[in-house]
């Protein structure tokens, strides 16, 4: 299988706190990966090293064969492949939803605006929201903010997406919304890398699952070895903490 | 007493006063002492301004050329302000010394201002995008209309003055720290380390001097920086105070718009591909300027007050002609009149320049929301 992103004994730091630990992985094309783990454990940080959001002080970082260093022609070509769901949306406040989805094809991908505006009603669709193409984030639910997120990213057609919490500043009941769309993008073969602690979601799309505490890939199995028969006790506590709550 | 109210609550206007002015004897006893306070003030005020006040003529009906033809200086005691000062030095007051039979130049230029500015005021104006160039090209054409050239003789700034001196100071100045304040306040949160400290030395250093000691080293020390020959005459040199003062207090009112703005968005922006420049400019700089308009307006009432200060290095802007003429021996000692009317052209800018930040404040509450 087509390799994707390695990660090779990547460490960071922030300041004096170490909060990645010799991390190692490996996600080939179109796998998805969930990854859990307590709070703190540097699983938000781990997926934002890999479009440097984070930068990483040690260790390599190879996406589709780019690695990423401070060499910004390489963080320009990496983030051009990959696509970012954020836990508080981060949707433009200032721009509707069309815009919002369409300002990065036109400005990054210099696109003309009607094609722009064309794949943005696209994946507005897509996400089951065609109507709110005019509205502003603020006139739209929780649930809709991050659909139309999770279309802003689509637009500019990248293979890999990294998902960092998305459901988690959501009310209950529109999790299932966003996550029915994150399902449909699965199934459609693309890669993802998912931090959440839906553990419903990661048992029906995952092929691999990832526990992290502190710092450290603790557990990394599939989904029914990783549930039915965890290795480490650090993963028996959290699965039991989280599972019978 | 409870029909009484049923009666009375019928009508609003008199259940408000009834309820704001007269609640308590407290209130009332306020309410009456304020009442008896504003009536002899205002009426003082406009007995002296306008009913007892001389125009042009005096209550004679001789046209005053003269401060011993005002009537309060005939019949001491009985009669209020001396208006003809202003009528008969208008031209001073509004254009300095620049030569009369050019003056329609200045008109002109006052004439278009509001076009040139109307549009960076107002987003939903129709046409807006025509006024935007206009505003683009206004400078050129002010400064071809002002100045002079191709066919319009050269009026030396030296002959600016009044109000076209405080004009063109506080509008030029404004127009041009704007850029320059956005450019510190980007500079100033940058991760570069010399481009940071470079504004914050600037910004701080600027802050931290009064304008009047700007003004002074603008005036002496500016032609020490250029090279010999280079002469830039007074106003230029007052014009590069008030911008680099200016700038620096915008600068620190765009920063605290910056702030507001969450990572979030950097970050939203960022991982989509954006350049640094693409996402201030159509993400935090949209944002960030609305969230700062109104303490931007703030230091731009200020600015336009504190162009009166270039007096002090011999430009005559409004006020300084307004001394000038107390200093004729013609006009002398008609000071309250002078001042008065100084302070309501001052007054009229600054009011209109605060209702519009009280304008743009409740828009952005309803906006986007």
């Amino acid at each position: 299988m087509e390799q994707v992103i390695q990660l090779e004994k990547v460490n960071k730091w922030f300041d004096d706190f170490h909060v990645l630990k010799d991390i190692d992985l490996t996600v080939t094309k179109g796998q998805r990966i969930v990854v859990c783990g307590p709070s703190g454990s540097g699983k938000s940080t781990m997926i934002r090293c890999i479009n440097r959001l984070e930068a990483h002080q040690k260790g390599h970082i190879v996406v589709h064969g780019t690695e990423l260093t401070n060499d910004l022609k390489n963080i320009d070509i990496i983030r051009k492949n990959v696509g970012m769901v954020f836990q508080q949306f981060n949707l433009f406040p200032h721009l509707s939803v069309i815009d919002n989805i369409s300002l990065a094809p036109i400005w990054v991908k210099k696109m003309p605006k009607k094609e722009a505006e064309e794949i943005a009603m696209n994946y507005l669709e897509k996400v089951k929201i065609p109507e709110q193409a005019h509205k502003f984030p603020g006139q739209l639910s929780g649930g809709q903010q991050q659909r139309v997120a999770i279309a802003r990213s689509l637009a500019m057609n990248p293979d890999i997406m990294l998902f960092d919490e998305p459901t988690s500043a959501l009310d209950p009941e529109m999790i299932k919304e966003v996550l029915d769309v994150m399902i449909q993008l699965a199934e459609e073969g693309m890669t993802m890398l998912v931090v959440t602690h839906e553990m419903g979601f990661a048992k029906t799309v995952a092929d691999q699952m990832i526990f992290m505490d502190e710092g450290r890939i603790v557990e990394q199995a599939t989904p029914d070895e990783f549930f039915n028969n965890p290795k480490s006790d650090r993963t028996k506590l959290f699965l039991s903490q989280i599972l019978n709550h | 007493m409870s029909v009484i109210t049923q009666n009375l609550s019928r009508n609003k206007y008199f259940n408000w006063t009834v309820k704001n002015l007269f609640s308590s004897w407290v209130n009332t006893i306020m309410t009456i002492i304020a009442i008896i306070f504003v009536y002899e003030i205002g009426s003082f005020f406009l007995n002296w301004s306008i009913f007892s006040a001389d125009f042009r003529t005096n209550f004679q009906g001789e046209l005053i050329t003269d401060r011993i033809l005002c009537s309060k200086n005939i019949v001491p005691g009985e009669y209020g302000a001396c208006w003809a000062i202003i009528y008969v030095r208008w031209d001073q007051f509004m254009y300095g010394l620049y030569p009369v039979e050019e003056t329609w130049r200045v008109n002109l230029t006052y004439a278009l201002l509001p076009f040139a500015i109307i549009g960076i005021l107002f987003d939903k104006l129709p046409f807006r995008k025509i006024f935007i160039y206009f505003t683009f090209i206004f400078p050129f054409i002010a400064y071809f209309l002002l100045y002079g050239g191709p066919g319009l003789s050269t009026v030396g700034t030296n002959k600016w003055g009044g109000l076209l001196v405080t004009l063109f100071l506080g509008v030029t100045g404004i127009g041009l720290a704007f850029p320059l304040s956005i450019l510190l306040a980007l500079g100033r949160r940058s991760k570069m380390p010399i481009i940071k400290s470079l504004c914050i030395v600037f910004i701080e250093f600027i802050r931290g001097v009064p304008l009047i000691t700007l003004l002074f080293t603008a005036n002496v020390m500016l032609p020490l920086f250029l090279p010999d020959g280079v002469n830039p005459d007074n106003l230029l040199r007052a014009l590069v105070a008030v911008t680099l003062f200016q700038s620096a207090y915008m600068a620190e009112a765009i920063r605290g718009g910056l702030q507001a703005i969450p990572k979030g968005h950097i970050e939203a922006a960022e991982a989509l591909g954006l350049t640094y420049w693409q996402t201030t400019r159509k993400i935090i700089l949209p944002q960030a300027l609305k969230i700062a308009i109104p303490p931007i307006v703030n230091t731009c009432i200020g600015l336009f007050k504190d162009t009166s200060l270039v007096l002090i290095i011999g430009l005559f802007d409004l006020l300084g002609i307004g001394r000038a003429a107390l200093a004729d021996m013609t006009w002398t000692k008609l000071y309250y009149e002078v001042y008065v009317f100084i302070s309501l052209v001052f007054f009229i800018f600054c009011f209109g320049m605060s209702r519009y930040s009280l304008y743009l404040e409740k828009k952005l509450k309803t906006d986007n929301s």
